[in-house]
C-alpha cells in the first residue's frame, strides 16, 4: 500500500510525459494547437507558481511580463528581422528587467496591498502597450509575426513547433525545479511560512523576495515569447488584467506550491475555455463552478485533493510536492 | 510516401466524384461564423449571428442548391481567441468558407492566419482602413466598409450644406475612433471648416464630464463618436451638461445606432450621423427587411444584422457563380470578390478594386416617431468608395489616420 502511494506521483507524471510525448502526431490540428497554447500558460503558471505558492506573494501583474516577452517578438521579428535566439534573449532579459524594476516597488508592501501595487504596474505595462503607438502599434496591436527562424531544424509546421514548446516547457520546468529545491528555494518557503523566523535566524529576507520576483518575472517573459510566435499577434490584451487574474486562476486550480500543479491548472483552464465554449454559449458559467468548486472542496488545488486522498487511502506521510 | 499516398487518394476521390450524379456527392456547404456571443458585446454578436440567420431561414437553409451548415464560434471579442476559433472551424469543421469578428484588433490579428490557411473570409464588421487599404489579405474579402469611409461625404457634408465652420471632436481613444475622426477631418477642413479641438476619451468610458467640461463653447457643433457603452451615456450626459441647446451634436454611426438608440430618450434627437446604413431607410427592401427581422427578434435591425443578413447573401452569389462548387478555393475566392448586390436593404453594393465596397452613405438625423427613435436619412451620398473623390493612388501615400494624423492645425 505505500508503494502505491509513494509511486502514484511519479507514474502521474511518467504518464503525462507519455501523453505529451507521444500522442501529438495523433491528435487533430486543432487539439494540437491547443496542446501548444496550455504549454505556453503552464510555463506562465509555473512561473507565477514561484511566487504565489513558494513565496506566498500573490501578483496580479503576471500579464505584464507575458507581455514583455511578446511585444519583444514582435517587435524584432517584424520590424528587424530578428532571428529565435535574439527575440528570446532579449524577450526573457526585458521581462526580467521589467521584474526587477517593478520588484523594487511592490516588495516594500505585503498581502492584500502588494496585490494592488502588482495590479497596478501591471495595469502600465497595458496602458504602454495601448498607447506607445509608434512602439506597439497600439490596440491593432502586432500582425503578421512569423514562424521562429535561425534555428537548427524547421519549426514551420504546427508539430515541429509543438515540440519546440515542449522542449522550452521542460527547460523551464527543470529550472524552476533547481530553484524550489535549492536552498535558495526553501529560504522562500520559510518567508511564506514566517518571515520574521527567518529574519531572525539571519536571512535577508528582502533579497531573497526580490530575487524570487525577478525569476518569475523572467520566467513570464519566456513563456510570452513563445505565445507570441504560437499566436502570429500581439496585443494589448495579453497584458489584461483578465489575463493576470487567469494565469492566478490556473495557480489555484492546479495547486499552488506544486509547480505541477498550476501546469496540470493550466492544462485544464486552456482546454474548458476553448472545448467547452465550442458546445455552449453558457461555457463561463461552467468555468465558474469548476472555480467556486475549487475553492470551496479543494482550496489545495487538484494536486492538493489528489494529495489528500492519497494521504487518506495509505495513511502514510507524503512529501509536499510529487516527483517529476 | 505519405504524399503519394494522398495524391492516390485525391485521384479516386476525384474519379469517384465524376462518376457519381451530381449533386448527390456533396454535403453541405459549411459556414464558420465568428462574433462575441459572451463579454461586453455579447449583444452586437447577437445581432450578426440574427443577420445571417434571418437569410439562412428565408432561404431554407440552401445555398446554391446545398444545404447550408452555420457554425458559429465565440471569439469573446478576444483576438487571441479569436484566432484559437479559427483554426478550430478551418482545420476541425472543414468550414468552405469564414465570416464575422469584431473590433479592428480582431481584424489585423485574424488577416494573416486567413491567408495562411488559404479559405476566404468574409468581413461584413470588422473596419479597419488598412485592412484594404496599406495592409491587403488575398483571402480576406471585406464586404462591410472602412471606418472613414462614411466620414468623407460627411465631412464635407457637415462644412458645405450644415454650415458650420468652427468644430470640437470628442472620440474613444483607439484606431476606429482615430479613422473615423481622421475621415471627418479631412473632408471638413478641405471644405473651409476647422476642427477646433480633439479630445479623446479611453475606451469603455462612461463618465465623460471632465471631457465636455472642456469643449470650447464657441465652436459651432461637436463630433462625437462613440461605441457601445459610451453610445448609451454620452447624449444624456451631453444634454446634461447645457451644451445640447448650445452646440449641435454631430456624430459618427455608432454614436446612434439602432442598437443603442431603444436605450436613450429625447437627448438623442436631433443628433446627425453618417453610415452605409439607416433602419429607416425608406425603400421597399429595407422595409420588409425592417418588419420581417422586427417579427422574428423583437426589435429594430442594426448595421450589424443589415452587413451579416446581406453576408448571407454575399456567399449565395458566390456559390452560385462557381456552380455551387465552393470546394474549389481559389475559383470560390474570385467569385467572392466579383459579388454585387444590387438590392441589399442598405442600398446597391459592389467591391472596388481594393475589395472595399462601394455602396450609400446616409446622412442620418435622430427623429422620433410613435415615440420610437429612428435615423431619418436626410440625404444620401450614391456609391462612396472608401478613397472618396480622391485618387487611391494619391490616398494611399497619406498614412493611415491615427491620433495625430490630420494634425489639429487649429487647436
Amino acid at each position: 500500500m505505500e508503494t502505491f502511494v509513494r509511486r502514484a506521483p511519479r507514474a502521474a507524471a511518467l504518464v503525462a510525459a507519455v501523453v505529451l510525448l507521444a500522442l501529438p502526431p495523433f491528435v487533430s490540428s486543432f487539439m494540437l494547437s491547443l496542446l501548444t497554447q496550455a504549454l505556453v500558460w503552464a510555463m506562465l503558471a509555473m512561473s507565477l507558481d514561484l511566487l504565489l505558492g513558494f513565496t506566498g506573494l500573490a501578483s496580479l501583474g503576471h500579464a505584464a511580463y507575458l507581455a514583455l516577452g511578446a511585444y519583444s517578438v514582435g517587435i524584432l521579428t517584424t520590424r528587424h528581422g530578428a532571428n529565435f535566439w535574439t527575440a528570446l534573449a532579449v524577450g526573457v532579459l526585458l521581462a526580467a528587467l521589467g521584474a526587477a524594476i517593478f520588484g523594487l516597488v511592490a516588495l516594500r508592501a505585503t498581502g492584500v496591498y502588494f496585490l494592488m501595487i502588482t495590479l497596478a504596474l501591471g495595469m502600465t505595462v497595458w496602458g504602454l502597450a495601448n498607447r506607445w503607438v509608434s512602439v506597439t502599434s497600439g490596440d491593432n496591436g502586432i500582425s503578421g509575426v512569423p514562424r521562429p527562424r535561425g534555428l537548427p531544424f524547421d519549426v514551420s509546421g504546427a508539430l515541429p513547433f509543438y515540440y519546440l514548446v515542449l522542449t522550452a516547457f521542460v527547460v523551464a520546468f527543470v529550472i524552476l525545479w533547481t530553484v524550489v529545491r535549492s536552498p535558495f528555494g526553501k529560504t522562500l518557503v520559510g518567508i511564506r511560512e514566517s518571515e520574521s523566523r527567518m529574519r531572525t535566524l539571519g536571512y535577508h529576507v528582502w533579497l531573497h523576495k526580490y530575487v524570487g520576483f525577478v525569476i518569475a518575472g523572467a520566467g513570464g517573459g519566456f513563456a510570452g515569447v513563445f505565445w507570441a510566435y504560437y499566436n502570429g499577434f500581439v496585443s494589448p490584451a495579453d497584458s489584461e488584467l483578465a489575463t493576470s487574474v487567469e494565469i492566478l486562476l490556473m495557480v489555484a486550480l492546479g495547486g499552488r506550491g506544486t509547480l505541477f500543479g498550476p501546469a496540470l491548472g493550466a492544462f485544464v483552464i486552456v482546454l474548458l475555455k476553448n472545448v467547452v465554449s465550442i458546445y455552449t454559449h453558457r461555457w463561463l458559467l461552467i468555468l465558474g463552478v469548476v472555480y467556486i468548486g475549487t475553492i470551496v472542496y479543494a482550496p489545495e488545488g487538484i494536486i492538493g485533493m489528489a494529495r489528500d486522498w492519497l494521504k487518506a487511502r495509505g495513511r502514510a506521510q507524503l512529501r509536499p510536492a510529487p516527483s517529476p | 510516401m505519405a504524399r503519394k499516398l494522398s495524391i492516390t487518394a485525391l485521384v479516386l476521390l476525384v474519379a469517384v466524384a465524376l462518376a457519381l450524379p451530381a449533386g448527390a456527392q456533396k454535403g453541405p456547404i459549411k459556414i464558420g461564423f465568428l462574433a462575441p456571443m459572451t463579454g461586453g458585446a455579447a449583444q452586437i454578436g447577437k445581432d450578426m449571428t440574427n443577420g445571417l440567420q434571418m437569410w439562412l431561414e428565408e432561404n431554407g437553409h440552401q445555398i446554391a442548391g446545398r444545404k447550408v451548415e452555420v457554425i458559429v464560434e465565440d471569439t469573446q471579442g478576444q483576438p487571441n481567441i479569436a484566432l484559437t476559433k479559427l483554426q478550430k472551424l478551418v482545420e476541425s469543421d472543414k468550414v468552405h468558407v469564414l465570416a464575422g469578428g469584431l473590433f479592428a484588433h480582431v481584424g489585423y490579428a485574424l488577416a494573416p492566419k486567413v491567408d495562411q490557411l488559404g479559405v476566404p473570409m468574409l468581413y461584413p464588421v470588422m473596419a479597419a482602413d488598412d485592412l484594404t487599404q496599406r495592409k491587403p489579405s488575398k483571402w480576406v474579402v471585406r464586404n462591410g466598409w472602412t471606418s472613414s469611409q462614411p466620414n468623407h461625404p460627411f465631412g464635407e457634408y457637415v462644412a458645405k450644406t450644415l454650415g458650420y465652420k468652427r468644430v470640437v471632436s470628442i472620440a474613444i481613444d483607439y484606431s476606429f475612433g482615430w479613422e473615423q475622426v481622421g475621415g471627418f477631418q479631412k473632408t471638413f477642413e478641405e471644405h473651409g471648416g476647422q476642427i477646433v479641438q480633439k479630445l479623446w476619451a479611453p475606451l469603455g468610458t462612461t463618465d465623460f464630464a471632465p471631457y465636455l467640461s472642456q469643449i470650447k463653447r464657441d465652436a459651432d457643433a461637436v463630433f462625437a463618436l462613440m461605441v457601445a457603452q459610451s453610445a448609451l451615456r454620452f447624449p444624456k450626459q451631453y444634454q446634461d451638461a447645457g451644451l445640447k441647446a448650445k452646440l449641435p451634436l454631430l456624430g459618427g454611426g455608432t454614436t446612434f445606432d439602432e442598437f443603442v438608440l431603444p436605450s436613450l430618450g429625447d437627448e438623442a434627437v436631433g443628433g446627425i450621423s453618417a453610415l452605409i446604413y439607416s433602419a429607416a431607410l425608406d425603400t421597399p427592401q429595407n422595409k420588409r427587411f425592417v418588419t420581417e427581422y422586427r417579427n422574428k427578434y423583437k426589435k429594430v435591425p442594426s448595421y450589424y444584422s443589415e452587413v451579416c443578413y446581406t453576408t448571407g447573401r454575399w456567399i449565395n452569389e458566390a456559390a452560385k457563380a462557381v456552380g455551387g462548387e465552393v470546394e474549389n478555393r481559389d475559383r470560390f475566392l474570385a467569385a467572392l470578390r466579383k459579388v454585387e448586390v444590387p438590392d441589399a436593404p442598405r442600398g446597391p453594393v459592389k467591391l472596388d478594386a481594393h475589395g472595399n465596397p462601394i455602396q450609400n452613405v446616409y446622412i442620418r438625423k435622430v427623429e422620433k416617431k410613435d415615440g420610437e427613435l429612428w435615423n431619418t436619412v436626410i440625404h444620401t451620398y450614391p456609391a462612396v468608395s472608401q478613397f472618396y473623390k480622391y485618387k487611391p493612388e494619391e490616398f494611399l501615400k497619406q498614412p493611415v489616420y491615427d491620433r495625430n494624423f490630420p494634425a489639429c492645425k487649429h487647436c
